[in-house]
Parts: structure tokens; C-alpha cells; sequence
């Protein structure tokens, strides 16, 4: 029996607003949570009036630093955030996110417990080239220790921050800059939580499981839409969290279309794609009917181009495209070769070289 | 003029330096014996022994790769550093953190890292917690940092956060004249780190290293600046690394001109020789506490070694809070 006060009273917001939400509401709950970087206490005046200076503090540029210090302080009993602007200045944060943060923990035989969040922008849609928009977000999958997620719905990027602010371990939370001003539900009440490591399934389906993150979710979403008008009905998971991931979810479709198409903007090689399609290959081999595709961006860095930068991003005609091959593949009548024309696929993508 | 320190406090001082040098030699010759190698600080002793000396048990500090002194000094027992050291369950971390980067958060030893500057961009964020009410009321971070570390970009970073946000942060340079493989004056066009610190706008006092006596003078000047001021203060103190940049090192690389004045400068050797000449202590004393300290070293190494290792199942605990 669901209490009517239970019924969460939605609103429609952006990404970017339901993010500043989810601050406030975690800076309400928890004194100890805590919010630096290149700008914050400027961009959010409203944190910065209505809490203090000492939780809200602009930052030198200096992303080592700011790193470095929400790391002591994490390990000291605060939560910081830290808002690194674009995700390719987190190069500059690596030392404190990989070597101390992942891994100080571990080292320290427990001791310590490192909860951060540290927040960047990535992908394309502003046309601002490689040095501000790489999806890197496999290589901090890669560290031990950390947990990354990117969401795609308004929602999603509320309640997978204040998951992340109330995680006692280090979370990486990147935020595609081509959803930030996308519209959508988002719950109001303050207890509301998207759990690390759980995906989504945006759409039912029985034909071919269309895998996907961040920006990408969308793309499956409107080829799911015209592949239903063509009889081919595709299930739509959207992984939310990329560290952990989700693998029951995905392998559970797997099992049930026995076709698996992974789409995202990183590049493919040794990507969040290569990692499911290994994990079906290995623990669906049975259920699969068909090749299993990746749809990814190149090994290249973002163009600032738009026409350029918008060629690096899998497209609904490409995702679509591959799962009616897959639909219609046969394993006798259709190589290997032929999954890998660039038909497939969107025009700046490499999926299929590696 | 420094205020001449009471006999136990000066005899002390110099049992601290002795187990800082007799468990560090001793784990030289476990690396010979085909144990881990270690990064020692031999040479170093008087820094860190003046320098903890200064702190109170609410202080922290966070350290570096050459952090047995500043364990020692704090109080931390050889046999659970040895067993460390030698990767078994009793030491410090579980054996998971070996030499190089051991903490030890029961005697405020927080967050040591190996990566050469690593201490530098977490010292900060320490200390914050300290003046945001986190740490016990009062206390102060003190973070070990050496000439190498110096060199790196995020000392400039961490010096400007600590004046610009006030922390309560002792920065400590012990400069050792060594980085790794390369003599400081390759690396630096400035000739005392000092001089860069002072362009913060920051206490800064530069203090002969190997006394042990003007270390922990000037660090009970600077704590107590920062107490006051509840900002950053600099020390650099100036010593020598005896050994190599790791063991095995055979330092072919080093003037063994400068190598023998160091020497002679010894800060254990110059401390009995201060101890004598005040009467604190003689050579029938300084005899039986080497034969004191050798004896617990001896005790401390076979604790290690009878020491279980961790099992293999625990390999990913820890991963995750």
C-alpha cells in the first residue's frame, strides 16, 4: 500500500538544474558535504548564501590541487565536490584521483575511506575541440577504487549525485554536455537516489538489445522507435553507472534477443563496449544469435567542427542499420566483413577495425 | 640562541636517532637477503625527530616514501613497520602498503604517498579538515616533503591554497640534496627552496638539518606561529642522503668528496658528541644504548619475520570502502 505522500511530486527540469538540486538537497541534509572548484561559489550564489564560504569555495585553475585536496579532506571527514569544468583537465587531477584516492585505501590496508565526487563536462554539442570534450571516462573505469557514471536523464543525473555525495568512495561523475539543457521529470523529494551500479531499461524489446550511456541513450531510443515500424522490436538499456557495471542487466537481454549492439561516443578500443561484448561473448555464447557490434566514436580526438564533431557520434540511422543486420543475420550468408561495412555505423566511427 | 633541552629530552632525542638508523640498516641487510627494497632516510634523522617532537598527539602528518623516521618518531614500533615492510598480516597496512607508503592513522601518521609531490596536493585538504572542525580541536598538519618534491608543480599549488585559504599546514622540506638519481643543483636554478616558498608570502626558516636541537627549536617556532596565526609556515631543513635513492643503490653517482663532509656532519654523530660535551652521557652510555637499540631491532625483526602473510583470498578487500 503506497502512501499518497509517497507518490513523488515531479518537476520539469534540466540536467544542469536537477544537478544543482541534487547540491542543495545534500548540502541541506549532510553539513560535512562541501562543493569546491573553478567558479563554484560565482555559478552558485544561492549555495554560497544560503550555506557558508567554507563549504562553497572557488578554486585557483588548478586542478592538481583541487583534487589533491578533496582527497584529504575526504579522508579527514568531509564529502567535497569537486566541479573540474571539462573533463580533459582531469589529466591534470590524475595523481590525486588515481594514485591517492583509488588506491590509498587499498594500500593503507583500510584505513582511510575516501568519499568524493568529482564532477566534469564531456562530449560533443558546444563545438569546443579535443581539450574540452573527450569521453576518457574508460580510463578512470580502469583505476581501482573509483566508480564513474554518466547518466542521460534529468533524473538520473539528481538521483546518481546524490548517490555518488552520499558514497564513501571516490565517484567520477561525468556530465554530457549535449544533455545538460535537456528537459525532463525529475522527483522533488529529498530522499530520492539513483543507485551506483544499477542500469535502466528505457525500453522493452524481444529482437536485439541496443546497449547505451550518456548522449547515446537517445540515439537508441529514436532507432528503437523506427525499428518498431518495421517490426523489429528493440530493448533499450541505458547503464547509468559504468563502474560498477551492470553486466546482470545487460546479459539478462542478451539472453532473452540473443543480439547485442553496445553504442557510445568514446572511442571503441578497450571501451565500456569492449567490456560488455566480452562478457556476452563469454557468459550469453549460448543465447547469441548473431555478432555482437559496437557503435563508437573514433580513436580521434573531438574536432571542434560541428559537422566534424557531430560525425564522431554513432547516429540513429547507423544503430538502426545494424539491428536489421543483426535481425537478418544468417551465419552462413553473411560474413564477418559484412558487419564491418561503414554502413553500419556512423561515418566517423571505427568500431569495426579492432 | 636555542634553549638547550633537558637530559631526557636531549637523551631522547638521541635514542630516537639511533632506532631510526639501527631499523633502517637492518632493513638494508633484509634487502640483501633478497627482502623488498626500501627507500631509507639515513642521514635524515635529526628532521624528523625535531620536528614530530614539536607536534602534539593532535596534530597529523602526512608523509612520503622516506617516512620511517617520521613513523619512528611518532612512535610507531619497529617490529610492526618490519612486518610491513615484509608484507605480512602485523604490519601497519596488512602488508598491503610495504615501505613505501605506509600511514598509520592510530598515531596520526595520515595518507603517505610515494608519488614525489602526492603528499604536497593532499596536505591541504588535511589541514581544511582541521579548520572546518574535522580533526581534534587545535591540531595542526605537518607535511614531509623533500627538494624532489619541490621541483614539482603542485608545490607551488599546495603553498598557494595553504596561505590563500590560511591552513594550518607546517610545511616540512627536508632537503636532502637528492632527487632520485639527480643532484639538486641540476634540477633547481635557485639555490634553497626557501627562497621559493618565501615568494608565497609565508613564515619561512631555514635550519641546518642535521642538528637536532635547531630543528626542533625552529619547528616548535613554527607550530606555534600556526597555532596563533592558524596559517602555513615553511621549514626547510637542510641534510644529506647518505644512502641510495633505494636499496640496492650503489651510488656511483655521488662526489664521495661531498659524500665524506657529510659524513663528518653526521646529525647522530654530531648529537653524542653535543651529549658528551655536556656530560649527558658517556661512552660506557652510548655503548649500552646501541647494544639496547640492537637488541629490540633484533626482537622487532624476528616478530616480522614469524609474522603470517596475508592470505590470498583477501587480494581485492580494501578495494571499496
Amino acid at each position: 500500500m503506497t502512501p499518497y505522500s509517497a507518490i513523488p511530486k515531479m518537476s520539469r527540469m534540466t540536467a544542469e538544474q536537477a544537478m544543482h538540486q541534487a547540491l542543495r538537497e545534500e548540502f541541506q541534509r549532510d553539513p560535512d558535504v562541501m562543493l569546491m572548484g573553478e567558479g563554484v561559489a560565482t555559478k552558485r550564489r544561492d549555495l554560497l548564501d544560503d550555506f557558508s564560504a567554507a563549504r562553497v569555495r572557488n578554486t585557483p585553475l588548478a586542478e592538481a590541487i583541487i583534487a589533491g585536496t578533496a582527497v584529504g579532506a575526504a579522508a579527514s571527514g568531509l564529502r567535497p565536490v569537486i566541479d573540474l569544468l571539462f573533463a580533459p583537465f582531469m589529466t591534470y587531477a590524475m595523481d590525486a584521483l588515481v594514485n591517492s584516492a583509488g588506491k590509498l585505501r587499498y594500500l593503507s590496508g583500510g584505513q582511510f575511506r575516501f568519499p568524493l565526487v568529482a564532477i566534469g563536462m564531456t562530449g560533443g554539442g558546444w563545438s569546443v575541440g579535443g581539450q574540452h570534450n573527450h569521453n576518457l571516462e574508460a580510463m578512470f573505469v580502469h583505476a581501482p577504487g573509483l566508480k564513474v557514471v554518466m547518466p542521460a536523464a534529468p533524473a538520473d543525473f539528481k538521483g546518481l549525485l546524490k548517490a555518488a555525495i552520499r558514497d564513501d568512495n571516490p565517484v567520477l561523475f561525468f556530465a554530457d554536455i549535449g544533455l545538460l539543457h535537456e528537459a525532463g521529470d525529475v522527483p522533488e523529494q529529498d530522499d530520492f537516489i539513483v543507485p551506483i551500479g544499477r542500469a535502466a531499461v528505457r525500453r522493452v524489446g524481444d529482437d536485439v538489445t541496443l546497449v547505451a550511456y550518456a548522449k547515446t541513450v537517445n540515439v537508441c531510443m529514436q532507432a528503437a522507435a523506427q525499428l518498431e515500424a518495421e517490426g523489429i522490436a528493440a530493448e533499450v538499456i541505458d547503464l547509468r553507472s559504468l563502474k560498477p557495471l551492470d553486466v546482470d542487466s545487460v546479459l539478462n537481454s542478451v539472453r532473452k534477443t540473443g543480439r547485442l549492439i553496445i553504442v557510445h561516443e568514446a572511442s571503441g578500443l578497450c571501451g565500456i563496449a569492449a567490456e560488455l561484448a566480452s562478457l556476452a561473448a563469454t557468459h550469453a555464447y549460448a543465447s547469441l544469435r548473431a555478432p555482437i557490434i559496437r557503435l563508437t566514436g573514433p580513436d580521434a580526438p573531438a574536432a571542434a567542427s560541428w559537422v566534424l564533431e557531430q560525425a564522431a557520434i554513432p547516429t540513429v540511422e547507423a544503430v538502426a542499420q545494424a539491428s536489421r543486420d543483426l535481425v537478418e543475420f544468417m551465419p552462413v550468408s553473411l560474413s564477418e566483413t559484412n558487419l564491418c561495412t561503414p554502413n553500419h555505423r556512423s561515418a566517423g566511427s571505427q568500431s569495426c577495425i579492432y | 640562541m636555542q634553549a638547550q633541552p633537558n637530559t631526557d629530552a636531549a637523551l631522547r632525542r638521541l635514542e630516537t636517532m639511533q632506532l631510526i638508523r639501527a631499523y633502517e640498516l637492518a632493513l638494508v641487510e633484509l634487502q640483501r637477503a633478497g627482502a623488498p627494497g626500501t627507500c631509507t632516510s639515513v642521514g635524515q634523522e635529526a628532521c624528523a625527530v625535531g620536528v614530530i617532537e614539536a607536534l602534539d598527539a593532535r596534530d597529523r602528518i602526512v608523509s612520503n616514501h622516506r617516512s620511517a623516521g617520521h613513523l619512528i618518531a611518532r612512535g610507531a614500533e619497529p617490529r610492526r613497520l618490519m612486518a610491513e615492510v615484509l608484507g605480512r598480516v602485523d604490519g601497519y597496512c596488512g602488508g598491503r602498503s610495504g615501505s613505501l607508503h605506509i600511514s598509520a592513522q592510530e598515531l596520526g601518521v595520515v595518507l603517505t604517498s610515494t608519488i614525489v609531490g602526492g603528499e604536497l596536493s593532499m596536505a591541504p585538504g588535511v589541514a581544511l579538515a582541521q579548520k572546518m572542525g574535522k580533526g581534534d580541536p587545535g591540531g595542526i598538519v605537518a607535511v614531509f616533503f623533500g627538494d624532489g618534491a619541490a621541483c614539482e608543480g603542485i608545490f607551488h599549488e599546495a603553498l598557494n591554497l595553504a596561505v590563500l585559504w590560511q591552513l594550518p599546514l607546517l610545511f616540512v622540506c627536508e632537503n636532502n640534496q637528492w632527487q632520485a638519481f639527480v643532484h639538486r643543483l641540476e634540477t633547481m636554478a635557485e639555490a634553497a627552496i626557501a627562497d621559493w616558498a618565501r615568494g608565497h608570502g609565508l613564515m619561512v626558516e631555514t635550519v641546518d638539518g642535521n642538528d637536532v636541537d635547531a630543528v626542533q627549536d625552529a619547528a616548535a617556532r613554527a607550530v606555534a606561529q600556526i597555532r596563533a596565526s592558524g596559517g602555513p609556515a615553511f621549514l626547510e631543513l637542510s641534510t644529506y642522503r647518505q644512502r641510495g635513492h633505494f636499496e640496492p643503490d650503489d651510488q656511483t653517482y655521488v662526489d664521495p668528496t661531498e659524500l665524506r663532509g657529510w659524513l663528518r656532519r653526521d646529525p647522530i654523530r654530531l648529537y653524542s658528541e653535543r651529549l658528551r660535551a655536556r656530560g649527558l652521557i658517556d661512552s660506557a652510555g652510548l655503548t649500552a644504548l646501541q647494544l639496547r637499540i640492537d637488541a629490540s631491532i633484533t626482537a622487532a625483526l624476528a616478530y616480522a619475520q614469524t609474522s603470517a602473510w596475508p592470505s590470498p583470498e583477501t587480494l581485492t578487500e580494501y578495494v571499496y570502502a
